[in-house]
């Protein structure tokens, strides 16, 4: 029931914005983000933006995965 | 259809148009048992008929698209490129196209000479003339603006011997181009999907990158073009037809960023929808490597490659993930919706 | 695509999968349950299952909102279709499905005017262009689709949108899971729960199945690098034997959730009791709209509804309660297939049959 996409905010008009997921892009809501700015990531579901996608978290993230992937102790966490 | 959703007299829905399993039904279960003969049975994009001594394919096609101009193309150039495609998935060299027209009354003529004009072009492009038509009109609503069935012939080479029905185990399964791209620029412009993307329909005539194919290798064992239903509804019929399973790579399968852009917003598969400038070969091993640098050396095969092979095994299509799992490609039910779930 | 590829990355799975055989060895046979029907999808679509030890199993919960709505609501909205002045609008996830003797697709073949949209702003919009038809959004989805219902009411509502109304079925999944974790049948050692109904809701309303229930939780994105994440840190919980509940998806899901999104849900809902198709009747489990909306409140609309009927052998209620699998239901594939289904856990798009017909049957 959630499927929703990243996305990239390239411009603001009220209530809609238009945002871009590479070369594709779409009118979207903006109700449920008020504060959203143009250059933000956004999670976009039904055609709505629901929550900013905090890149740093997203880095950290993809780093966490990097470490889970490398050789660890016996207790499955990195030495 | 049956079950519980059979209270008035059935009829056809809209899915049954869209190349997947409730279309397959449809011709299984209610067009082919009144017409059964060899050649029909058979199921291939083009009948290949035997007349004194030389083989002559012979296959039609009808065109309903809509919207009739879409980003790439328009539904007369779909028309003449659709049907050559049948013709060059025999390995048939094509050599005269007819054309019926149905127009809907209240269609402009701007637009029918526009849409001639498409047709016009891709035939000279493609060196296949258009011999033999018709033109008929009929009441607004009664058709969805112009109608185009195309019906074309061609001429099989002596030693080319492809149908659905020839994959082996061990074959190779070469992909010539990106997917979906067609689908995508179909829903790029359907009322209620309001995104712009760069998508363009890939429609294109494959008949001269079939005869490069084939000079690489005769025996090519078979061919189709994935059009309704997709890569998926393709590899479904050849690994029904050949009665074998066919095992794929998700990560060898080509893909513009454009189109899986659009298929991860939309929740559609890509391997569901249609292409129109895009060929399955099934290929004896021993000569995958020479086939697909013979498609290298044509535009429209710069991106080909091997997805997958042909394995013994009942008529299954599984694919291995990006993340190295496995999961079946299943035939789509009916015509790709979008979905939020 | 950014912030999609680098979560599906084969080398960084490769390690994952291997973390999670190590910690495998050291339990016993554990099961988690994927609450969110996407989760599930995702799960078949990248094909995790068979990347997982033998004594790790995933069960499908009730996440998927079409399934568990029940044949009523659709009874209704098809008999809504039927009234010469009125535009159903839905999302494509809806079409398929059978209710008691039709579906919105085969009534779309008969000539009612039924639409899909990706949007309830879509459907807004076709309000606009058709002053005088009626237009009913099918308002179906749990508290990641409410918030987006809840704004087009609103935008309806400011811009005197008269012809835009909502038939809701929306519900909500922690009373959803309070009822699961009661279930003396149901057996499970953990959740993977839904990343983006907790974009919405945060974290806190899952506190009660650790802190009540020792269950360990874990709030998961759907890329295939997010679910694998997920399943490494509840099998962490289980062999350190720790229940809390932990955010794995980071990057868009914070404690306290989304709070514009939930003020948009207070504005437009009140909580209700709500049917679950295999859960029963639910306390404050749905979204009502308010009275004081009741001009875009489609339930408003008298219509006759054929009375209700469910097949009798459909097993889609026990399947979302994870009770069965649909390999244990006795029509799974038979009778019941996504051409003909039955019950809707067949035919909805991450339906859990669905997911095992299309991905999952076979595998050898």
């Amino acid at each position: 029931m959630c499927l929703a996409v990243p996305m990239k905010v390239t411009s603001i008009q009220g209530d809609r914005a238009r945002a871009s997921l590479g070369d594709v892009e779409r009118e979207i809501g903006i109700a449920m983000l008020p504060d959203v700015q143009v250059g933000d990531y956004v999670i976009v579901h039904a055609g709505f933006a629901i929550q900013r996608l905090d890149e740093q978290e997203a880095f950290e993230t993809l780093e966490l995965f990097r470490q889970m992937a490398e050789l660890d102790d016996q207790d499955g966490r990195p030495s | 259809m049956g079950g519980i959703l059979d209270k008035r007299a059935p009829a056809i829905l809209l899915d049954h148009g869209s190349g997947g399993r409730a279309s397959r039904r449809l011709v299984e279960e209610t067009i082919l048992p009144h017409l059964r003969n060899t050649l029909l049975d058979r199921l291939d994009d083009a009948a290949v008929l035997s007349l004194d001594g030389a083989r002559l394919a012979f296959t039609t096609d009808s065109y309903v698209v809509d919207p009739i101009f879409f980003p790439g193309g328009d539904i007369g150039m779909l028309a003449v490129h659709g049907t050559i495609n049948d013709l060059a998935m025999s390995g048939a060299r094509p050599v005269a196209l007819s054309a019926g027209l149905i127009l809907e009354e209240g269609l402009p003529l701007a637009d029918l000479d526009r849409v001639m004009a498409s047709m016009a072009r891709a035939a000279k492009a493609a060196g296949v003339p258009i011999v033999t038509g018709d033109t008929k009109v009929v009441a607004r609503g009664a058709a969805d603006k112009i109608f185009i069935n195309t019906a074309g012939i061609g001429v099989v080479p002596p030693g080319v011997d492809i149908s659905g029905h020839h994959g082996r185990p061990g074959d190779a399964v070469i992909l010539s181009g990106p997917i979906a791209e067609h689908g995508v620029a179909i829903l790029s412009t359907r009322a209620g999907l309001s995104f712009a993307s760069s998508c363009k329909s890939d429609t294109a005539p494959l008949a001269a990158l079939v005869a490069e194919m084939l000079d690489a290798c005769p025996a090519i064992h078979s061919l189709r073009d994935p059009t309704r239903g997709g890569l998926a509804a393709t590899l479904h019929e050849l690994a029904s037809q050949s009665r074998v399973r066919i095992e794929i790579d998700e990560a060898a399968i080509p893909i513009s960023e454009a189109a899986a852009s659009a298929c991860e917003m939309l929740g559609i598969d890509p391997l569901h929808l249609a292409n129109e400038g895009v060929l399955v070969a099934l290929v004896p091993s021993e000569h995958a490597a020479s086939v697909v640098d013979a498609m290298h050396a044509n535009p429209l095969g710069g991106s080909a490659r091997v997805i997958g092979k042909v394995v013994d095994g009942d008529p299954l299509v599984v694919m291995r993930t990006m993340v190295g799992g496995k999961r079946m490609v299943a035939l789509p039910s009916g015509q790709p919706l979008p979905r939020i779930c | 695509m950014k912030f999609l590829d680098e979560f599906r990355a084969p080398d960084a799975a490769q390690g994952m999968i291997e973390r999670i055989h190590r910690l495998a060895a050291r339990c016993d046979d554990v099961t988690f349950m994927e609450v969110c029907g996407t989760h599930t999808m995702s799960i078949y679509r990248h094909g995790i299952r068979q990347l997982l030890p033998p004594n790790v199993r995933m069960l499908s919960g009730p996440g998927c909102p079409v399934c568990v709505t029940p044949n009523a609501f659709l009874d209704r909205a098809i008999a809504l279709a039927r009234l010469q002045h009125f535009v159903v609008a839905t999302f494509g996830d809806m079409m398929r499905v059978p209710g008691s003797s039709s579906s919105l697709r085969e009534e779309k073949a008969w000539g009612c005017d039924v639409r899909v949209v990706y949007s309830t702003l879509e459907a807004l919009t076709i309000a606009r262009e058709n002053p005088t038809r009626q237009v009913v959004f099918l308002g179906v989805g749990f508290e990641t689709t409410a918030p987006t219902i809840g704004a087009a009411i609103l935008e309806a509502s400011a811009t005197r949108v008269r012809n835009f109304s909502v038939l809701s079925a929306a519900k909500l999944i922690p009373p959803a899971m309070a009822a699961l974790v009661a279930d003396p049948a149901l057996r499970v050692h953990g959740f993977l729960c839904p990343g983006h109904v907790s974009v919405v809701i945060g974290s806190e309303p899952y506190d009660f199945l650790a802190r009540d229930h020792g269950m360990p939780c874990v709030i998961a994105g759907f890329e295939a690098l997010d679910i694998l994440q997920g399943i490494v840190m509840l099998l962490q919980q289980v062999v350190e034997q720790r229940a809390e509940v932990e955010i794995a998806y980071r990057r868009v899901v914070s404690p306290g959730g989304n709070p514009a999104a939930r003020r948009i849900l207070d504005d437009v809902f009140e909580a209700s009791d709500s049917t679950w198709r295999g859960l029963g009747v639910l306390a404050r489990s749905g979204l009502r709209i308010k009275p004081e909306l009741r001009d875009h409140d489609a339930a408003r609309f008298e219509v006759d509804v054929e009375p209700t009927r469910e097949h009798p052998g459909c097993a889609c209620g026990d399947v979302l309660r994870g009770i069965k699998t649909p390999f244990d239901c006795k029509l799974f594939g038979k009778v019941c297939t996504p051409d003909d289904p039955v019950g809707a856990c067949m035919v909805s798009s991450e339906g859990t049959c669905a997911a095992a017909w299309r991905y999952g049957r076979d595998l050898g």
